[in-house]
């Protein structure tokens, strides 16, 4: 697929060599590509993390905001200009643990935003701490003698909060991956996209040969309606289910905003009815 | 038999309605003060109250006069307690002269039989039809007192209570005639005469408190985006803006948390929309981050900050002046931004309205600091135009070469947003070069920061000149800002000492470079601020380099009375 519209042409990327995050930037922008949706109509928010440059590497509108703040500001987006196309884009740390509660609660709006979440089990830019995901046992220069902490499992609490659409990738896997996404860009609702990869500096457990042989692909009689087996694929452990664990569709944020049940046209466009105001200072009068 | 008179009023009464949470002393000032604003009177109220749900004791002050009153007095000429601790709630404050008006079975023997005026509220109310009217039976009993004609009191009680069924407003009509027949009974018998000057013009003019004056010059600013999360006393502009979110198009969101509201408010600039965060200074603190945010990426955003004591929880329902240096100094890093503070129900409006056209124009951080006092307190005034400033978007459409950042000769980068335009719109909380992406070219970065503090001198052709109050030859200035505006004024008056000036800044940073001037001219230099640290007066040091010769401070979570700072000003002036 000619991804053209997003490239970028000669730049610098500051990602290492071999890192995971190059796959999924491949696939989200064949992903685009073939959905045919332009730059312009794209707005990307991403947060802090070498997953958070991601969207600099590729032509779209882009809200690079701050660590675990991109939900955020990705549902005001959506909701000020639902004609927009919003994707949020980050790594494990800024979404499951700086923005832990935003996650929780971005999920109970379902602004009909895409989050694709690269998920490498480590904190890459500040140098090898855990992460949210970190497994536990998993040794770093500060959990000297390995996580404690139980791992979250964005899948898990996401169906439990009835998310409207739950899913995970690997970045081995470019064309599945890109798959996923483009169901996920196409959803109306919250999808949440977790897509495990490597870090190739930092992670030397959760390798490319530990993910292959750790995962594999929900079949097609399996049924993302059902959410009580979609709890149960997601705790599985000992092999990592892959694809759509769940779909409940709902009604999003912006459609029951009281803004867009008589006219549909972005805020931008509106100017205050100031007639209106003074009629309403005039009722301050009295009767 | 004429009865011994106990006091006569002809400029100004206070009253005083004391007594718990849930017991609808604020229903009795709703009506009464709307009723005596519509029969000509000027009219004051404010409230303090507890941080609770029920019980306790809180205090609603009404003033009415025949001149235009702003600001709260000590004072207290009629107490009406609707309950039994209400006489010891208010002590301090009840002089020789206070009456007292209202049940025995409630103030009992707390109160001099000989300035008492027995009303059994409650028999009446029981004799109507149960014991829920004896508030109307009050508030007829004072506007009977003041003379309120019957009609404007009924046309308000039929209005008040339109939607209820016609049962119940016949009974609070006929509520209000027995109260009308205490206070006939009363003014017979001689023991209260009130002559007040009522205006016919002060019929047609607005009562409104800081609240709505705020949420409406939002609304008239353009706002259409406010997300939150609940905090006395901001909490009340977003339930008004949510009342008039249908009407006016604007979305309400309560936030999971002020770090996710100010992050929605940024968001929602961005793609073009208005937005607000409306908090109060603990809440602020949690939005911090956010704000440096916004003067990183160069976003407009008005933040609302309704002030109350701190540290911490603080006081929570009470009032305090104490977050003009956080505002000044919070976030993280370099940028520039304006702090607007307004000092009356009018400036609540119009500073809310220009708050978003200056936030919109210079993509800086634009501030509005209220308190509870303000927020809270209610008075008539005789209009608030929204057409007097026309709304001005400032965003472009962007082409497809255009880059948010660049480096222009004015100063300010035009601010596109995405889907509107051939171009990206892209911004970075890191450093950015002109495009909006992440760079680490050192050069650019002395650039974007030089960029940034260009609009700081930008927009001082904006800034509000402060307000000098009295003689231009004062030999002694007294300074303030925000909420102590009126009261300050009325002091003043009071004492009518004539070489004595009051500067009022409704704008306190940028300092307005007319305010040195104004220093210098002083022989001495008096500060008020109701805060423990004279915040202002250390802005002032810092900014323009005068020491304040006095400071007059209040921190114990209640506004300047007009008594109380009177006293407080004889003492320094003299």
């Amino acid at each position: 697929m000619n991804t053209k519209w997003f490239d970028m042409g000669e730049i610098d990327i500051a990602w290492c060599p071999g890192c995971g995050n190059f796959a999924i930037l491949n696939a989200l922008k064949q992903a685009l590509s073939e959905l045919e949706i332009k730059p312009e109509r794209l707005v990307v928010v991403s947060g802090i993390g070498q997953a958070a440059k991601a969207p600099h590497y590729y032509k779209c509108n882009l809200f690079n905001g701050l660590h675990g703040r991109s939900l955020a500001v990705a549902t005001a987006i959506k909701a000020a200009n639902p004609q927009l196309i919003v994707i949020d884009e980050s790594g494990d740390g800024c979404m499951y643990g700086e923005g832990g509660n935003h996650f929780i609660h971005s999920i109970r709006r379902n602004p009909d935003i895409t989050n694709i979440v690269h998920n490498n089990m480590v904190y890459g830019l500040t140098k090898g701490q855990a992460s949210p995901t970190s497994l536990q046992g998993f040794k770093t220069p500060v959990q000297r003698e390995g996580v404690f902490s139980e791992a979250f499992n964005p899948l898990s609490l996401a169906i439990s909060l009835g998310a409207s659409f739950v899913s995970r990738a690997f970045a081995g896997d470019i064309d599945q991956t890109k798959e996923i996404i483009k169901k996920a860009i196409t959803h109306k609702g919250y999808s949440l996209v977790d897509i495990q990869q490597p870090c190739v500096t930092y992670n030397k457990l959760n390798t490319y040969q530990w993910f292959k042989a750790k995962t594999y692909y929900l079949d097609s009689s399996y049924d993302p309606h059902d959410r009580i087996e979609a709890l149960r694929r997601a705790a599985e452990v000992e092999k990592l289910p892959l694809g759509i664990f769940y779909l409940n569709p709902r009604p999003t944020f912006e459609e029951k905003l009281g803004v867009y049940q008589e006219r549909k046209d972005p805020l931008y466009t509106r100017s205050p009815d100031l007639k209106k105001l003074s009629e309403l200072i005039d009722l301050k009068r009295g009767p | 038999m004429k009865d011994k008179l106990l006091s006569r009023f002809k400029e100004d009464v206070s009253i005083v309605l004391c007594g718990e949470a849930g017991q609808g002393i604020q229903t009795v000032e709703h009506i009464l003060t709307q009723t005596l604003k519509l029969s000509g009177y000027h009219v004051f109220s404010t409230q303090e109250y507890m941080s609770r749900i029920r019980g306790g004791n809180n205090s609603t002050l009404v003033r009415i006069s025949s001149n235009r009153v702003s600001a709260p007095v000590d004072r207290i000429d009629l107490l009406i307690p609707f309950s039994p601790g209400a006489v010891r709630h208010v002590q301090k404050k009840i002089s020789p002269e206070t009456i007292l008006m209202g049940e025995k079975k409630i103030y009992g023997n707390e109160y001099q039989e000989e300035r008492a005026i027995d009303v059994p509220l409650s028999e009446i109310a029981s004799e109507v039809g149960g014991r829920i009217y004896s508030n109307t039976v009050a508030v007829a009993v004072l506007a009977g007192l003041l003379k309120v004609e019957r009609e404007v009191l009924d046309r308000y009680l039929r209005h008040y209570f339109s939607g209820k069924d016609e049962n119940t407003i016949h009974k609070n009509l006929e509520a209000a005639r027995r109260g009308y027949e205490v206070s006939d009974e009363l003014l017979r018998n001689g023991k209260l005469q009130i002559d007040l000057v009522k205006h016919n013009d002060i019929k047609e003019e607005i009562l409104i408190d800081g609240v709505e004056a705020l949420a409406m010059g939002a609304v008239a600013g353009g706002c259409n985006f406010l997300s939150f999360y609940p905090m006395s006393p901001s909490t009340a502009v977003a339930v008004l803006l949510a009342q008039y979110s249908k009407e006016f198009g604007i979305i309400v969101e309560q936030a999971e948390d002020e770090i996710s509201a100010i992050n929605m408010v940024i968001g929602a600039w961005y793609a073009g929309a208005r937005g607000l965060a409306s908090t109060s200074g603990g809440g602020f603190a949690l939005m911090v981050e956010g704000l440096s945010l916004a003067g990183m990426i160069e976003s407009p955003l008005v933040v609302h900050i309704g002030q109350r004591p701190g540290p911490a929880t603080g006081l929570p329902t009470r009032t305090e002046q104490g977050e003009l240096l956080f505002a000044l100094y919070s976030g993280h890093g370099e940028f520039p931004r304006i702090i607007l503070t307004p000092g009356t129900i009018e400036d609540c409006f119009y500073l809310a309205q220009k708050a978003f056209n200056l936030a919109d124009q210079y993509q800086v951080p634009v501030f509005i600091l209220t308190d509870q006092y303000l927020l809270e307190s209610h008075y008539n005034i005789p209009s608030l135009d929204p057409i007097r400033n026309p709304l001005q978007k400032h965003f472009v459409e962007t082409n497809q070469d255009y880059k948010r950042y660049e480096l222009t000769e004015a100063g300010l980068s035009p601010r596109g947003i995405p889907g509107f335009g051939e171009g990206l719109v892209v911004l970075d909380s890191d450093e950015h070069d002109e495009e909006g992406h992440i760079t680490e070219d050192l050069d650019l970065r002395t650039k974007m920061v030089n960029k940034r503090f260009k609009k700081l001198g930008l927009l001082m052709k904006d800034i509000i000149a402060p307000e000098l109050v009295g003689p231009k030859d004062y030999e002694t200035l007294i300074i303030g800002w925000g909420s102590t505006y009126h009261a300050i004024k009325e002091a003043l008056r009071q004492l009518g000492t004539k070489d004595v000036a009051f500067l009022h800044f409704k704008q306190v940073y940028p300092l307005h470079p007319d305010t040195i001037a104004y220093l210098q001219k002083a022989k001495k230099r008096v500060i008020v601020e109701n805060n423990g640290t004279a915040q202002f007066g250390q802005l002032i040091r810092l900014r323009a380099g005068f020491d304040m010769d006095l400071r007059i401070l209040k921190y114990n979570g209640l506004p300047f009375s007009v008594e109380g700072l009177g006293e407080q000003l004889k003492s320094v002036l003299d």
